[in-house]
């Protein structure tokens, strides 16, 4: 096996322990929250027999280790139990909303990549111009407010005073487009409609930038500072004795070493955007899993909040192991010292 | 005539810096002759490292640094060169082997990319497959007989000693006129060094290579060189060939630096008999035989 692959298999078993160690957590504090869940879900005017039935169903009455128990025997199966708030399975509405929100992050994380990191590399390389100054001026500008700010910002200026992009929304009313694996970059594909295709990305792109800005700085920043210190390395100046073009040091010998640091807060920007998304799912009306996430906290949604919390840290984990194989690959040190080990 | 490798004269550095302006060179003037080796000695912070860096144009690229003087490199000089010309000398024209090669190699690269990478500053086109068998031709010169592996390898894989002599042929690789070596392998230890020092004197004797040579140390100076540049505080304060500097040192301050050289006959570190006030004498030149 190669190391890489070694590495992989490695951070998936932690990463199966850890998620089932935030099951038990979340779990747990879904439970102690107070207030009844069937009190909330059936209303004020619900008589007791009803709600005591209701607990019944929920199984609340039983000790909270014979609940989890049920709940990961259920789990096994693929069963994420009923939502409350949507009376419909937690399943259902996570395939529904999910894809949403992975399709704004997804947009938002290539944008801090596409973004953020030839920003760095050019503060670097100019370090101490007018572009460095300029572009260190943006990415602070774009770190110390908060998505939701930016999220209100740009709808005002390129929607509302510049009508450039659409207000709110996933697509424009007039596609009606199949829904096949509920995101929609593929199902407009999957139909062949290029320009509902065109009108999806038309739409994800203030949301997304919004979404993205804090993350663009933060990685040019970052990757600005890492690179800054790479150029004192003898490597460099070696590089730059045999005459290679300052171009190319930026963009490969300088470059490479300096990622490592900067691809791991990307990934774990990338994974705190889904629950950061909510707020700007919110102002561009997103239909996305965060918003969901949150009505269901405040209806005290048991089901649904475990669920959802779940999926959350899944994609979570997911994306730390892509980092760390990224990294693996990146970086020959880490490939090959932790075979050794 | 014979057209020198490289002669500087009355080389000046100064740094501008907020509060004043500091002269680091006073006026150095040095040359070599096609296929000498000229080594120039002197403690720390004498100036050795950035008159070579002068040579190689990347002082230049400091806006703080003042230059004076000339940098005459084969005929050329390379004040009147633009910076675009300097940098396309450096790395085929003229190279250097660092002090510490284990971290002048960059660590995420292997070494068959980083080599590609120098053989494509006179040949921009070469592939990947000749640029190997190039490298590979080279690496066998610096005894190294695995080259693929080598090539496979990254720098935190290899030895010191590996590297060095991976330096080394890269250097050569692109068949240069000058090669400037900084201090070549000081962080090694004592027999590697040696090792790596003696393949290099054969390969710049084989190839006809002028070399400049940056020390600290006089005996690995005295086993390298013809000639001899003593440097303190920005002034050369002696020149002459190896033999006759060696054997009859003529300045207070080459003759504290001989004394400062522990031998292993025992004593402890010796007493430097002159007092430092004298080593602002004035230059001494051996005449016997040197080329002027």
């Amino acid at each position: 096996m190669t190391p890489t692959i070694l590495i992989f298999v490695r951070r998936v078993g932690i990463s199966c322990i850890v998620l089932l160690g935030v099951s038990m957590l979340i779990f747990a504090i879904a439970r102690v929250i107070p207030g009844d869940p069937a009190r909330i879900a059936l209303g004020p005017s619900a008589t007791a027999e009803q709600v005591a039935k209701l607990r019944a169903e929920l199984r609340l009455d039983e000790p909270i280790t014979t609940q989890y128990g049920h709940f990961l025997s259920e789990l096994a199966q693929g069963d994420l139990g009923i939502s409350l708030y949507t009376n419909r399975p937690v399943v259902v509405d996570i395939a529904q909303f999910l894809p949403a929100t992975l399709e704004l992050i997804f947009v938002a994380g290539a944008m801090m990549i596409v973004i953020g990191l030839p920003l760095g590399i050019a503060s670097a390389r100019w370090r101490g111009t007018w572009i460095d100054n300029a572009i260190r001026m943006i990415a602070l500008l774009g770190v110390s407010a908060p998505s939701f700010v930016w999220a209100v910002i740009l709808m005002l200026l390129f929607a509302y005073f510049l009508p450039l992009f659409p207000i709110a929304g996933r697509i424009s009313d007039t596609f009606a487009i199949e829904q096949v694996t509920g995101f929609l970059f593929l199902d407009t594909l999957i139909a062949g409609n290029l320009a509902a295709f065109g009108n999806a990305a038309w739409h994800v792109i203030l949301p997304a930038f919004a979404l993205a800005l804090s993350g663009i700085g933060q990685t040019a920043r970052l990757t600005r500072a890492n690179m800054v210190e790479t150029y004192d390395k003898p490597y460099v100046e070696m590089a730059r004795s045999y005459g290679v073009p300052d171009r190319r040091i930026a963009n490969r010998y300088a470059f490479k070493p300096s990622l490592i640091p900067s691809l791991t807060i990307i990934g774990l920007d990338f994974a705190a955007m889904l629950g950061n998304a909510f707020l700007v799912e919110a102002v561009f009306a997103w239909p996305g899993l965060s918003r969901y996430g949150v009505s269901v906290i405040l209806r005290k949604d048991l089901d649904a909040i475990v669920g959802t919390v779940l999926i959350i840290s899944a994609t979570f984990l997911i994306m730390n192991l892509i980092v760390d194989v990224l990294v693996t690959i990146i970086n020959p040190r880490i490939r090959y010292s932790r075979t050794a080990s | 005539m014979i057209v020198p490798t490289l002669d500087i004269r009355d080389l000046r550095l100064g740094f501008r810096t907020y509060e004043a302006y500091v002269e680091v060179l006073h006026g150095i003037s040095l040359n070599i002759a096609p296929g000498e080796r000229v080594a120039l000695v002197g403690e720390s912070g004498s100036g050795k490292s950035v008159t070579a860096r002068i040579v190689l144009g990347l002082l230049q690229l400091l806006r703080s640094a003042r230059i004076s003087g000339s940098v005459v490199f084969e005929g050329r000089d390379l004040d009147r060169l633009s910076a675009r010309e300097r940098q396309r000398l450096r790395g085929t024209r003229m190279t250097m082997v660092f002090q510490d090669p284990t971290s002048s190699l960059n660590p995420v690269y292997r070494i068959g990319t980083q080599f590609h990478e120098v053989l494509r500053r006179t040949e921009p086109r070469i592939n990947e497959h000749a640029a190997r068998e190039r490298a590979a031709q080279m690496l066998l010169e610096v005894s190294i007989d695995d080259p693929d592996r080598v090539f496979e390898s990254y720098p935190f894989q290899l030895s010191g000693g590996m590297n060095q002599r991976v330096m080394i042929a890269m250097a050569l690789a692109n068949e240069p006129a000058l090669l400037i070596a900084d201090e070549p392998g000081t962080a090694l230890d004592v027999t590697v060094q040696a090792q790596t020092l003696k393949l290099m004197r054969e390969l710049v004797e084989h190839h006809h290579t002028s070399v400049l040579f940056i020390s600290h140390n006089l005996g690995v100076v005295r086993e390298f060189a013809d000639r001899v540049y003593v440097i303190y505080k920005g002034r050369i304060v002696e020149q002459g060939p190896c033999a006759s500097v060696f054997e009859r040192p003529g300045h207070a301050y080459t003759r504290a630096l001989m004394a400062a050289v522990p031998r292993i006959t025992g004593g402890g570190l010796p007493d430097i008999g002159d007092e430092p006030r004298d080593f602002s004498q004035p230059l001494v030149v051996h005449e016997s035989g040197g080329y002027a």
